[in-house]
């Protein structure tokens, strides 16, 4: 478990960061290194350089302006969680953020790395798809914008070209009022979810549902918006039989399968952390849970 | 139980000081000047011949020093092959396993070439670089198929898997079995995985061409054994050779053992003239340490009307792997614990063991005891169901009872003496634990609970373990010169708190300062004989040898201080490193002095008429087992919908005789509960159907860690065995051995609404759920 040899870069700056991704053959950026570095060890991933945005300036930080959530690609995850500002805008996220790896692992990872191992049980981009984020993502020819929904081209893989890096992800936020809920299950505390659900709802002022998000991490190769329960959802009121039934839409989902996990106990899983979760995140927009 | 000065009490640790500050030297810390690094080529496939190997191209690449395959290494080594076997007349075939494989692999992660190079980096691109041609050849990936009449053979050569088979009896079992109609029969699948200490197994190897002597450290448990086998393979004299067991990071088992690249790095470290280390990572852990894995379970248990056990029968397939890597130990030790805590007037149980192709099977952390108890404790439960009896009283009626003890067995250890338990109250020790956990009421509860639809269980299971496995173990006491007491034994010490509860037992007797003791433990330098650390052992066996001896030199340092101070032996007392007069305390003489006196002046007499030196050395003998016993009372709550066991109460009640140190016993048996919960619930070392392992790095074997245990409670119970000086049985497994059992209970008795049937472990939330709800053979 020792890795292959590779070339160091240390790059100050965003543009040499991306002149180095344009230059070099097989490179890969370093942020957090909470899966690469692993990954390397393991002899799994075998780059011949390495690029290491440590230590480039203004890649973290976060911002909240004009209804829009900020997050710099190497803002650390715990930085995030800690963030007052994001636990008041977003609360989602940082109740996503309790559920990543252990509190080690998130002094060093860092959301852009999370968005671009793509994981498909990742917290981070679960989130992510639940918010309809958008990606910054920086290239030889500036900068620009992905959704969240074109983000991932498959299995682990990012809708990025050689030399583009991510930069930044863009949040809009949801009304101050609305409900929210991320659950998820894991053998054990800190391990990757089997299946996670992240929900939201946004009620009007009869009490009917007038917004609902539905996503699922770990069902399939990428976080998947239930557009299905979302659609049920809308225009109705809030019940338990309507939450069952929005989740019921879950059930019919393809389900990945690993020695872990078939595919129909994923199906259940997510079927039952929806409809879990959408209880929750009513509970909250009534202010009947914290 | 009255403590002594030392003994008895929660002294402080003499490991902590060096292991808090980390400066423990641990075997990846030594790193002598010159060293190269070793990675091994491990086989890919779990079964195939091997047709070519080129290391031309890895030989040639720069900071490489040697590649070397097993026909390099042959002119050096006296055989190809480790026999290491214990003796046993069931062995149905030789498996001794080579040191590298040559012309056949028969499990992922077997060795068949070694790299040294200047780093390990270097060494592990090496690897890359040799050329292996395999044909791939049929695998044994499941112990009840290789013993199928058309299983393909696990190794090419063998006429079958069949590696031992052997049958332990008493008593007329058919006899029983056809009197009454009260007959429970089950089939159990029982999985363990590995140890997985927090450390990986590592050698370093020195040689001295100035004297040519080998000095060689190794994360064994066993450093004796390693030493004569090294000696054997490698032809060496024994005095240029040591083996030492520096600071380990935990043992559990699985380095007992002696492994190839033992003697490979040795060997190395001989042919290059260079210090040589090889570390183990967790990858080449999951593949090349030993595990203890499956064993398939058919019993059945005979009663009476009143659920008194007249006979258990059965058969008992278990999951031997590729090489016969210490013996039969582990399925012969889960039959011999089944029926132990019990009287059972009949019993019948065959053992088979099946050859697989994959790491071979050898003792964990309790050695197949926790099988055993859980094909017992299954078989009780499923009785008392039928029966209509309530759990703990089924267990109850048949309990040895206090008023046997001693109790002899029919049974015969593996080494033929006789089981007899020696002391103890198990039906006490169960009450013990059912009123910690509440369960006389817990029934109310469960109701109120499934109101609430909340789906909660009890469980119950009892263990008696055989502990402290003799013959002997080595233990010299030596007070030098300078007043300081060497101790040195035989011993190994894994991070169990072995210098800690020697230093205890040597202090006791001189002098009463701990800090005033020096303990060498695993040194083959040291001590001339030992057998080291296994089967919850080392307190009982060097405990007692340092007993024996702290008292030998006890009597002569009273001798002799009585002589130099003209008093009788009887008025003198030893208090820190002096020895005075009880009430004049300034009428003293130090033990600096008296070692002076006793070593001697050319042309003088020795004072106290005992002869030269102060030093005793023992090697007590007990080979009757002190047998420790316990109960596990367990409550879950089950989500049946994600299939999510919660253990929200664990009480754990006991009797390990005399407690040396009550805080070190709490602390091994709360690891033994973890690994517990480990057994029950998590660790699950999967293969898929071509023995492919699956589950090769810590997020797919799923160690539990502090955020899964849940609040435990241990109660004690003091019965001395009479078998040593010190009362003391060993506790350094009974923690894991009955937590399968009673979580297993548990989790049946919570999901009793929809007749779930528990006969596997672990459970796993898809396992619960399937319990639950099934859903049917093929759809998604």
């Amino acid at each position: 478990m020792k890795p292959a040899g590779f070339a160091y870069h240390d790059p100050q700056t965003v543009a040499e960061a991306v002149a180095l991704l344009g230059r070099l053959e097989n490179a890969r950026l370093l942020a957090g290194g909470q899966s690469l570095m692993p990954m390397l060890a393991m002899r799994v991933a075998f780059p011949d350089h390495l690029i290491d945005l440590n230590r480039v300036e203004g890649l973290d930080g976060i911002t909240v302006e004009q209804g829009v959530l900020r997050i710099g690609a190497m803002t650390r995850q715990r930085s995030i969680e800690r963030s007052a500002a994001i636990r008041e805008a977003c609360p989602l996220m940082t109740e996503a953020l309790t559920h990543v790896g252990h509190l080690q692992t998130r002094n060093r990872g860092t959301i852009g790395g999370s968005l671009c191992h793509l994981d498909p049980s990742a917290e981070l981009v679960t989130v992510a798809a639940a918010l309809d984020a958008t990606i910054e993502v920086a290239g030889p020819e500036g900068q620009r914008d992905v959704a969240i929904a074109d983000f991932p081209l498959g299995f682990m893989t990012p809708a990025l070209a050689p030399e583009e890096m991510v930069v930044a992800i863009r949040i809009p936020l949801w009304p101050r009022e609305h409900g929210y809920s991320f659950m998820e299950f894991a053998r054990r505390h800190g391990d990757y979810a089997i299946v996670s659900a992240a929900a939201l709802l946004v009620l009007d002022s009869a009490g009917r549902i007038a917004r609902a998000s539905v996503t699922l991490g770990g069902v399939g190769a990428a976080p998947l918006r239930v557009t299905t329960a979302e659609t049920a959802l809308v225009g109705e009121a809030p019940t338990p039989a309507l939450f069952r039934a929005a989740a019921a839409c879950c059930e019919g989902i393809e389900a990945m399968e690993d020695p872990q996990a078939p595919a129909w106990y994923r199906q259940r899983l997510a079927a039952v952390l929806t409809r879990r979760a959408l209880e929750r995140a009513w509970a909250r927009a009534t202010g009947e849970a914290a | 139980m009255n403590a002594g000065r030392l003994v008895g009490r929660d002294v402080a640790r003499v490991e902590d000081a060096a292991l808090i500050r980390g400066r423990g030297r641990f075997v990846d810390d030594i790193a002598p000047a010159g060293l190269v690094h070793v990675a091994f080529l491990r086989s890919p496939h779990a079964h195939a011949r091997i047709l070519r190997i080129d290391v031309a191209v890895a030989r040639a690449l720069p900071g490489v020093h040697a590649v070397l395959l097993l026909d390099d290494l042959r002119p050096h080594l006296t055989d190809t092959r480790l026999v290491v076997a214990l003796p046993s007349p069931s062995y149905r075939l030789d498996l001794h396993r080579p040191v590298l494989a040559e012309t056949e692999v028969v499990h992922v992660g077997e060795a068949l070439a070694v790299v040294i190079a200047e780093s390990r980096y270097l060494a592990e691109d090496a690897l890359a670089l040799i050329e292996v041609e395999y044909e791939p050849l049929p695998a044994v990936a499941d112990c009840d198929n290789a013993l199928a009449p058309d299983a393909p053979p696990a190794h090419s050569w063998a006429s079958s898997n069949l590696a031992a088979e052997m049958t332990v009896a008493y008593g007329d079992v058919e006899a029983v079995f056809a009197a009454t109609p009260h007959r429970f029969a089950e089939t159990l699948h029982i999985h363990r995985g590995g140890s997985h200490s927090m450390e990986c197994r590592g050698v370093v190897a020195l040689h001295d061409v100035v004297e040519d002597r080998l000095t060689v450290w190794s994360s064994t448990q066993t450093p004796h054994t390693a030493k004569r086998l090294i000696c054997d393979l490698l032809g060496m004299d024994e005095t240029r050779l040591r083996v030492v067991t520096p600071d380990l990071g935990g043992g559990f088992g699985p380095k007992l053992i002696f492994y190839p690249e033992e003697v490979v790095v040795a060997l190395a470290a001989r042919l290059l003239g260079r210090p040589v280390k090889w570390i183990e990572d967790r990858q080449e852990h999951f593949v090349s340490t030993t595990q203890e894995r499956d064993q398939t379970w058919r019993v059945e248990l005979a009663t009476d009307a009143e659920g008194h056990i007249l006979g258990v029968r059965g058969d008992l397939v278990h999951d031997h792997g590729a090489w016969t890597a210490r013996g039969v130990n582990v399925p012969q030790g889960a039959v011999a614990a089944m029926p132990l805590a019990y009287v059972v007037p009949a019993f019948r149980m065959t053992i088979r063991a099946a050859v697989t192709n994959k790491v071979p099977v050898t003792p964990v952390r309790g050695a197949g005891q926790p099988q055993g108890v859980f094909a017992m404790e299954r078989l009780l439960d499923r009785a008392a169901r039928e029966l209509g009896l309530d759990r703990a009283e089924i267990r109850r009626r048949n309990l040895v009872s206090a008023e046997h003890m001693p109790y002899a067995t029919p049974l015969k250890t593996r080494g033929g003496i006789p089981v007899t338990l020696d002391s103890g109250d198990y039906p006490r020790c169960q009450q013990m634990a059912l009123d910690e956990i509440g369960w006389a009421g817990f029934a109310e509860r469960q109701r109120v609970a499934l109101a609430e639809g909340r789906y909660i269980g009890i469980g119950v299971a009892n263990y008696v373990e055989g502990t402290g496995r003799g013959p002997f173990e080595h233990v010299s006491v030596r007070v030098e010169p300078s007043g300081r007491i060497m101790v040195a034994t035989g011993a190994a010490a894994m991070g169990q708190s072995t210098r800690t509860m020697l230093a205890q037992i040597v202090a006791e007797q001189l002098g009463a300062n701990m800090a005033n003791v020096e303990v060498i433990t695993g040194d083959t330098a040291a001590a001339p004989i030992g057998i080291g650390g296994s089967n919850s052992r080392q307190a009982v066996l060097a405990g007692s040898s340092a007993h024996v001896a702290a008292l030998k030199v006890r009597e002569k340092v009273l001798a002799i201080a009585g002589e130099m101070l003209e008093v009788a032996m009887g008025d003198l007392e030893i208090e820190d490193k002096v020895v005075r007069v009880k009430g004049a305390p300034g009428h003293s003489v130090t033990l600096a002095s008296i070692a002076r006196a006793a070593a001697g002046q050319p042309g003088f007499v020795i004072p106290g008429g005992r002869g030269p030196g102060l030093a005793a050395s023992e090697e007590v003998v007990i080979d009757a087992m002190a047998y420790a016993n316990g109960t596990a009372a367990a409550e879950v709550e089950v989500d049946i919908e994600t299939g999510a066991v919660t253990i929200t109460r664990l009480v754990f009640s006991h009797d390990c005789g005399r407690a040396l140190h009550p805080r070190i016993v709490d602390g091994q048996l709360m690891g033994g509960i973890a690994h517990g919960i480990g057994n029950a619930l998590y660790e699950h070392m999967r293969f898929d159907d071509q023995a492919q392992p699956i589950s090769t790095t810590l997020a797919d074997y799923l160690l539990v860690t502090a955020t899964e245990m849940p609040p435990v409670r241990i109660l004690h119970m003091h019965s001395p065995t009479p078998l040593n000086p010190l009362g003391i049985k060993g506790v350094g497994e009974a923690g894991v051995i009955p937590i399968p059992a009673a979580i297993a209970a548990a989790v049946e008795d919570a999901l009793s609404p929809f007749d779930a049937h528990v006969c596997r472990v672990p459970l796993s939330p898809v396992d619960v759920i399937a319990m639950i709800d099934p859903v049917p053979e093929g759809s998604a």
